[in-house]
């Protein structure tokens, strides 16, 4: 080290700098490899998925998101011949197969009940969240510590080991395989998450806002929205997050607990593999769809998600 | 603008007694600053004032009526917070015009209003900017717009000055006094600043462990200091005790302090025996070899205009105020003389000052104004 250069004891020095970097783009590259190649999966045809040794160049093709969308039934060929021309793409994939479109598969359906579920548990949890942090931020709650505590306690062991017990109480209650029993039982997952998370976000804002709105003629409500939500903007976004990653991968209860109308996309897909011989380019098309929306959400909010999960790391 | 009345304010939280039995008045556009250590109940009493602490007894009125239970709201009063709690989703003009909003006026008659006011501040041409790029007196001064925009009974504010630097806070000082003369508000301000209480208030109320030790002007706080803690508190460096027993009797101009003569202004009560202190301004003590109160230099501040000499006599650090120009080294042997009629005595115990001569020019003084 040259003595005249200043040495900072703070800043990570450029060797440090470099094996990190190694090290971030190899997890990087392990941690996508997989998504590479079940979006690659997608567009190949069924043969070429499942060609060995697996093809990494290949024509790309559709026939995955046709299949995806459509349930087929195995024709022989003189039938086929009598049907008029091609209607599109997948239907001339389809008859390539000795098989026609007998109509749109559930995948729709089920991505919807996906979204719906998601985002409605989401919703739920964050705006219950916010309102129970803001109390037990700013109120004098009796046994307080307790609740905090309580709440906490739901998430000691994994949901999934209450299955039984929500299964039939579920059955009783009349909301198994409905959209609303899905979105109350996320809900009730997550909510736990959202008060502790918001709580520390709310924590930090100076009660002092809300007591200049009171004074200024707001009432608490008035207070609240306009000086208390602005600023928490930040933690409610990286809660939402967290919250939708959960809601929207949740495998178990969905499986347990929906089966027809209100089942959700991650129970739906592994279903694709039975359905005319293991149709891998379909289960991948649908995997990649499923991706989209979790992807556009956390790029649309990454800055919050990223302060969500540094915060309180660094003292102000 | 209204004189507000506390009447037997009493405030606890669980144990622990944060305020009590506060009485005082503060009259119509008086600047009325209460003071005091930290912890001393100021703030709590501000804060009932403001309706963001309900009393735990006693009452509050603003005006002719009666407030103690409303809801913060409902006071129409204006509070500035130590920390400006400008809204930091705002702009300048925004947050000014926040309290407006709330009372439903009009938007055109809000920009007028906050234009007006942000003329008066001088911050007209920060308006458009975002508070959170403001220098910390441009944010005291919106925060002060916030207050002053809707022309309320009365301004609370809370340490304002606190988080500002040196160099700001004396400006602003001038400023708030400046406002204060201009506008004739009604203000209770709460610091812990002697400088700032002594600069700016018609009335100054001392405050320590929840009571109001002394309730009167600047001067007379000074000059006339109702308890040891008040004359400890006030005045950098503070008053000089010094320690003497026996009692007084009415009419005593003399005491007997480490066995010196020292006139005192003519008392006007008898006390018990018991053990008492005579309070002395540092600069009121003059450097006389003819002195039989006598001590050995200890250490010297230079100030410019003025030395503070700490002389160490049989009875401890006395610190004396000296022209800067008297020189003197450490460890010189020299005599204390006392200006006889600035001096305070105590009762130890209470902590009480006695009833003397000095006491008699106050209630004079104020028998001619009133």
């Amino acid at each position: 080290m040259s003595l005249t250069t200043a040495h900072s004891v703070v800043a990570p020095s450029a060797n440090s700098k470099r094996i990190a970097g190694t090290i971030i783009v190899l997890y990087a590259l392990i941690s996508i490899v997989p998504l590479l190649w079940i979006f690659a999966t997608s567009f190949k045809t069924p043969p070429d998925s499942i060609a060995y040794p697996p093809k990494i160049l290949f024509q790309p093709s559709l026939e995955g998101y046709c299949n995806l969308f459509t349930t087929r039934t195995r024709q022989t060929p003189d039938y086929i011949n009598s049907l008029g021309p091609a209607t599109g793409f997948c239907d001339e994939t389809t008859r390539k197969r000795n098989m026609v479109i007998a109509g749109p598969s559930n995948f729709l359906p089920r991505f919807v009940n996906s979204l719906i579920i998601a985002f409605g548990s989401t919703f739920c949890a964050v705006f219950l969240g916010t309102l129970s942090a803001y109390g037990f931020s700013r109120f004098k709650v009796p046994l307080a510590d307790d609740l905090l505590f309580f709440i906490l306690s739901t998430r000691f062991m994994p949901p999934i080991a209450v299955a039984i017990p929500i299964y039939l109480m579920y059955r009783e209650l009349g909301l198994s395989d409905t959209a609303l029993g899905m979105i109350l039982l996320y809900t009730a997952v997550n909510v736990s998450l959202a008060v502790w998370l918001l709580k520390g976000f709310i924590d930090e804002i100076p009660r002092e806002y809300e007591e200049a709105a009171m004074i200024d003629g707001y009432t608490r409500l008035q207070a609240f929205w306009r000086t208390v939500l602005p600023q928490a903007t930040t933690g409610i976004a990286a809660t939402a997050i967290f919250c939708l990653i959960f809601a929207w991968n949740e495998y178990a209860f969905a499986a347990l607990l929906t089966s027809g109308t209100a089942q959700t996309a991650p129970p739906f897909i592994p279903t694709i593999i039975g359905e005319g011989g293991q149709d891998w380019p379909a289960v991948a098309a649908g995997t990649t769809i499923f991706l989209v929306p979790i992807l556009v959400f956390t790029i649309l909010l990454r800055k919050q998600l990223l302060r969500g999960i540094t915060f309180g790391a660094v003292r102000k | 603008m209204a004189e507000i009345r506390v009447q037997h304010l009493r405030k606890a939280f669980g144990d622990f007694v944060a305020v009590q039995d506060s009485n005082f008045v503060v009259e119509d556009g008086e600047f009325f600053v209460m003071l005091g250590p930290s912890g001393c109940g100021k703030t709590t009493t501000l804060r009932m004032i403001a309706g963001l602490e309900l009393p735990t007894g006693g009452q509050i009125l603003l005006g002719r009526d009666d407030v103690t239970m409303l809801r913060a709201r409902e006071r129409d009063i204006a509070f500035v917070f130590q920390l400006f709690a400008l809204y930091p989703h705002m702009n300048v003009r925004k947050n000014i015009g926040f309290p407006l909003l709330a009372q439903g006026m009009p938007a055109a008659e809000i920009r007028t209003r906050v234009e007006e006011t942000a003329k008066l501040l001088r911050i007209d041409h920060l308006l458009n900017k975002s508070v959170s790029g403001l220098a910390g007196g441009d944010r005291q001064r919106v925060a002060l717009g916030r207050a002053i925009v809707r022309r309320p009974k009365c301004f609370l504010m809370d340490e304002p000055l606190g988080t500002l630097d040196t160099e700001f806070r004396d400006l602003m000082v001038h400023e708030l006094r400046e406002l204060h003369n201009r506008i004739h508000a009604t203000t209770v301000y709460v610091t812990h600043d002697q400088m700032e209480a002594m600069s700016m208030a018609d009335k100054i109320a001392v405050m320590n462990h929840g009571v109001i030790e002394q309730f009167g002007s600047p001067r007379e706080i000074y000059d006339r200091p109702a308890t040891m803690f008040v004359a400890d508190f006030i005045g950098s460096p503070p008053m000089n005790f010094l320690a003497f027993g026996g009692g007084l009797a009415k009419g005593a101009r003399e005491i007997i302090v480490q066995g010196a003569k020292v006139a005192v202004p003519e008392v006007r009560e008898d006390i018990a025996p018991s053990d008492m202190a005579l309070g002395i301004r540092p600069e009121h003590i003059r450097f006389d070899d003819a002195s039989k109160l006598r001590g050995a230099i200890y250490g010297t501040e230079y100030l410019g205009t003025t030395q503070i000499v700490a002389v160490e006599t049989a009875d401890g650090i006395i610190k004396a105020r000296v022209p800067a120009e008297i020189r003197l080294s450490t460890g010189d042997h020299v005599g204390l003389a006392l200006s006889s009629a600035r001096l305070s005595l105590f009762e130890k115990g209470s902590g009480r000052a006695v009833r003397t001569a000095i006491h008699d020019v106050a209630s004079e003084r104020r028998a001619q104004h009133g």
